[in-house]
């Protein structure tokens, strides 16, 4: 462990916690834009979150202590997985305590508490959209891992750093099982953050809401961090998917000028990312709820494919 | 004098003698338990804590049998000139441990749990359990087929009367039937094993069938009779009908040893077989093992998902996760077959480790599961709800055997399956192309089970524990007493420490995997400090108290910085639910309504026969029942045949004694023929 390893560490979560807000409100911004509305502002997610810090936290009568410690929890797993992906530095101490695999089962821990929380209070939409959370959540899981194995496969580890590092050095060539699992990674990445064709982070209207349903009792700080849980998620799968498909610019052990040059390339990518996902939700109609598991299959099935071609091709 | 050599003796006595002893003492305690048939009292509060103290004695004596030499010894107890032979080398030590460790906090928790009998006096339930405890400890140990099967069976009939403890039910009566016939098929499988193994050389020992060379062909034969016999043990696929109807009706402490105990001696049969006794594997073996393993699986979990009986639930998730242990003794069989014994290694570790985390977890799971049946009565989980307020305890530590079961990260579950996985990407490397297409399917249905068995049990803690009561009666439900929250602890105790110290365990179980296949993680797992590395640091690496360190961290930073900058103020108020003021629990999500979505997307994997109301009807009804084809395309028509052949020998009977006479006439005058002749 290195003293740059340790200030490259803190520097990541900090950037992490503090841009994952903006990149939900570029998203919007962008969308706003795309969809020719009038846009909130890209700061609108800060100013939410203010606002949900201030105000009191309203409990049901009979929430168990779960209800009140799951938004912690996701919140703590959510900031971790924000740490071990490399997304400025692939020196990082906290990044061996969780490979590709881990960091799965992270997302996985996250999403199964906040599942359990949302049954907690025994209402309606609460255990539906913990249903409906969970069958999202083991369709979109395999499919992920998948695409994480495809990327291990090359670099023979499942290591997150060790697979930028290799990838960032391999040629400017096509890995053609790395099309195939980038098309299965946006594909997850759009169901596991509620995005459009699957679910819609705009709506409330009862019968289609996914995560919206999950979060419906929680109010105040629970319901700030909640919110800001959701933008880190959403902000950590982006920097794993930079750091599979376009792991350029990352910076390596020993070099503290890369590392102020990974920051300004971080936030440009993000941004076009950002614009390329608000441009991918405008396209699409939102699926009914039963049409989400062969979205997700089909996803899955493109995955397993990219790791048969690599396993064929050898690439 | 005698008694001086008495106390000197245990100081010069080996883990095997120690092992013996706790055999001997188990056994006092089922006698004990017949003196005081009804003195529950006595049988509850003295005979199990005391059963359990020496779980835990056998416990310590395991764990530093593994890795100590083999010792064997010869008791002279059977028939006369055919004595048992008993052996502890460190796969037996192994296996000692986890039903050393197992039995201590089961048996903790039903001195508390056994309150009125189930059905059976309390003093000869303490006889069959203290039996079935030390019956499967000699399975584990015997070093002879006679010794083996004697005791693989007095396993299969002690856990048959503990099953059927509440024999007036007819339910349990045909479960109790279903699992002694599967048992004895089972056995056969087994016995034909033996018989194939020693090679007409006549002599029953593993000392001998070790020393064997069988031929490949005959080696198959040994291998597929071991893997019917055993696997009808462990609940492999078309073989798994016991399971979910014995779980249920045995009582909850029984089922949680069948389901974390008695199913691993059938895993240790098919290692001792196919690793010890067998001196080659085979890839098709493997290939077999994985495709096996994989269907049971996925079969299990997706049951699992759709049961609304808790003790069923869990008893398909036992069968999913024997699966998945059988895959990865499979593959372990692939790696070894083609030299990589390394590979071979890491998958077989994945194997012992998933062992030891599913004993505990899913004891833990039974435990918790009869602690709620004892405080309301219920198993459907339409009937349950809201718990987690009634019963805290229990709803706590079940939530860390759920967590644990669920494959989450930095649970025990997880570990094993990280493990698996990571052999799965060394597979690559295998010398068959056709091989190396096989891995990416395989590897994505181990994760799409692992991912339905957090659906699974995300199910089964919610609609269990959380949520309101669905029926008024829960609120009356008691916590679990002091006897099983101690016993409870041990086994959540366990699935923490697997799950945290993963590094320390496998450096235990090193010689297991060191005997059977030639290599072992510990070297290199021992260097890489608080992180589990199984092949070099670069390659994958994965430590669980840091994690657990990292989301504990931000967990406290978080609640005291919103409390720092914001404040801590919260109120009170009946649940909001987008305004609607007329909830009760009955709206809440069903057993059922969770399971929907899988048996719409695994449609084919049911049996289903639903009744729908019509939109007139004044009372509707809506009843699904789901079923198992295995049922009605394998068992259903064997026992047709059966009967048909039984109804044709049935015409021999006539019932009037001038026939029987005849035949017996008949009978005499053709072997008196076939003598002159």
């Amino acid at each position: 462990m290195t003293r740059l390893g340790v200030v490259s560490q803190l520097l990541e979560i900090g950037l992490a916690l503090l841009l994952a807000p903006l990149l939900s409100g570029w998203i919007n911004q962008c969308r706003a834009w795309l969809q020719n509305k009038s846009a909130p502002g890209f700061l609108q997610p800060y100013r939410l979150l203010h606002k949900l810090f201030n105000k009191e936290s309203v409990v049901a009568e009979h929430a168990s202590p779960l209800f009140r410690s799951a938004p912690y929890i996701v919140f703590g797993c959510m900031a971790l997985a924000c740490a071990i992906v490399p997304t400025l530095s692939t020196d990082l101490p906290l990044s061996p305590a969780a490979d590709a695999i881990a960091l799965v089962g992270l997302f996985a821990l996250a999403r199964v508490f906040i599942s359990l929380a949302a049954m907690d209070i025994g209402t309606s939409f609460g255990t539906l959209g913990a249903r409906r959370e969970m069958l999202i959540g083991f369709l979109a899981e395999p499919a992920l891992l998948m695409v994480l194995f495809s990327a291990s496969l090359i670099s023979k580890s499942t290591s997150l750093t060790t697979i930028v590092e290799t990838l960032a050095h391999r040629d400017m060539a096509i890995y053609p099982s790395l099309a195939f699992a980038g098309v299965a990674f946006t594909m997850v990445s759009l169901a596991e953050n509620a995005r459009v064709p699957v679910d819609n982070p705009a709506t409330h209207l009862e019968l289609t809401m996914i995560h919206e349903a999950l979060i419906l009792e929680y109010s105040g700080r629970h319901l700030a961090l909640l919110e800001w849980a959701a933008s880190l998620k959403l902000f950590a799968y982006s920097c794993t998917g930079l750091a599979l498909f376009f792991p350029w610019g990352v910076a390596e052990a020993e070099a503290p000028l890369a590392l102020l040059v990974a920051m300004p390339m971080l936030v440009l990518k993000l941004a076009i990312g950002g614009a390329l996902l608000a441009f991918l939700e405008t396209l699409s109609a939102k699926m009914r709820i039963f049409r989400v598991p062969e979205f997700l299959a089909t996803a899955f099935l493109l995955a397993v494919i990219g790791l048969l071609v690599n396993i064929l091709v050898g690439a | 004098m005698i008694g001086a050599a008495l106390l000197d003796a245990p100081a010069r006595w080996g883990h095997l003698d120690w092992a013996l002893a706790v055999v001997t003492a188990w056994l006092l305690i089922g006698v004990a338990g017949v003196f005081a048939l009804r003195r529950l009292k006595l049988v509850a509060r003295v005979l199990f804590p005391i059963g359990g103290a020496c779980g835990l004695l056998l416990f310590g004596v395991a764990l530093s049998a593994i890795g100590a030499p083999p010792e064997a010894s010869v008791l002279p107890i059977g028939l006369p000139s055919l004595p048992f032979h008993f052996r502890l080398d460190s796969l037996s030590a192994f296996f000692l441990l986890v039903i050393g460790s197992v039995s201590a906090g089961v048996s903790a928790f039903a001195a508390g749990y056994f309150r009125k009998g189930e059905g059976t006096p309390p003093g000869l339930l303490a006889l069959e359990y203290h039996l079935f405890l030390a019956s499967m400890v000699l399975v584990v140990l015997a070093d002879d087929a006679y010794a083996f099967m004697v005791m693989w069976e007095t396993m299969a009939l002690s856990s048959f009367f503990l099953v059927t403890a509440n024999h007036r039910i007819v339910e349990i009566q045909r479960a109790g039937y279903i699992y002694l016939l599967v048992a004895h098929v089972g056995a056969i499988g087994i016995l034909l094993c033996f018989g194939v193994l020693q090679a007409n050389t006549g002599d029953y020992t593993f000392a001998n069938m070790r020393a064997l060379e069988l031929s490949p062909f005959w080696a198959s034969i040994a291998f597929l009779l071991a893997l019917f016999g055993f696997g009808a043990k462990a609940g492999l696929l078309p073989l798994h009908v016991w399971l979910p109807e014995a779980h249920p009706a045995a009582p909850s402490p029984v089922s949680a040893l069948m389901s974390g105990v008695m199913l691993k001696t059938a895993l240790y049969g098919v290692l001792r077989v196919l690793f010890d006794l067998l001196h080659m594997q085979v890839w098709w073996w493997g290939v077999l093992l994985l495709a096996v393993g994989l269907a049971t699986a996925l079969f299990g979990v997706v049951f699992a998902a759709a049961q609304v009986d808790m003790k069923r639930l869990l008893a398909y998730s036992s069968i999913e996760n024997i699966g998945l242990m059988f895959a990865g003794i499979g593959l372990s069989v692939l790696f070894s077959a083609y030299g990589m014994r390394p590979m071979a290694a890491l998958a077989l570790t994945a194997v012992l480790y998933h062992v030891a985390s599913h004993a505990f977890f899913k004891s833990l799971l039974f435990v918790g599961t009869g602690s709620v049946l004892h405080a309301t009565g219920e198993r459907n989980l339409g009937k349950l709800g809201g718990l987690i307020r009634f019963m805290p305890w229990v709803a706590w530590i079940t939530l860390l055997a759920v967590l644990a079961s669920a494959g989450l990260p930095p649970f025990g579950g997880f570990v094993s399956e990280w493990l698996l996985l990571q052999s799965f990407l060394f597979s690559p490397g295998l010398p068959s192309s056709f091989l190396n297409m096989l891995i990416p399917v395989v590897a994505a249905l181990i994760a799409l089970i692992a991912a339905l068995a957090g659906y699974t049990m995300v199910k089964f803690f919610g609609v269990i524990f959380l949520g309101q009561p669905r029926e008024d009666k829960l609120a009356q439900a008691h916590d679990a007493s002091g006897w099983e929250r101690i016993g409870m602890l041990w086994l959540a105790g366990g699935c923490i420490g697997l799950g945290l110290l993963p590094v320390q365990f496998i450096a235990v179980i090193d010689p297991v995997t060191r005997i059977l296949v030639g290599a072992g993680l510990g070297k290199t797992v021992g260097d890489g400090g608080w992180l589990l590395v199984p092949v070099s640091i670069e390659r994958a690496s994965y430590g669980p108290a840091i994690f657990l360190l990292g989301v504990a961290a931000s967990f406290a930073l978080a609640f005291l910085l919103v409390r720092f900058f914001y404040h801590g103020r919260l109120r009170r108020s009946p649940p909001w639910d987008c305004g609607y003021p007329w909830q009760n629990g009955r709206m809440q999500d069903t057993a059922e309504g969770f399971g929907q979505p899988i048996r719409q997307i695994f449609e084919p994997f049911f049996r289903m026969e639903r009744e729908l109301p019509s939109p007139f009807d004044t009372a509707p009804h809506y009843r699904v029942k789901v079923g198992d084809h295995f049922w009605h395309w394998l068992y259903l028509p064997v026992a047709r045949l059966v009967k048909r052949l039984a109804d044709l020998i049935g015409l021999l009977q006539q019932g009037r004694i001038s026939v029987y006479l005849l035949y017996g006439f008949l009978t005499l005058v053709t072997v008196l023929m076939v003598v002159k002749q």
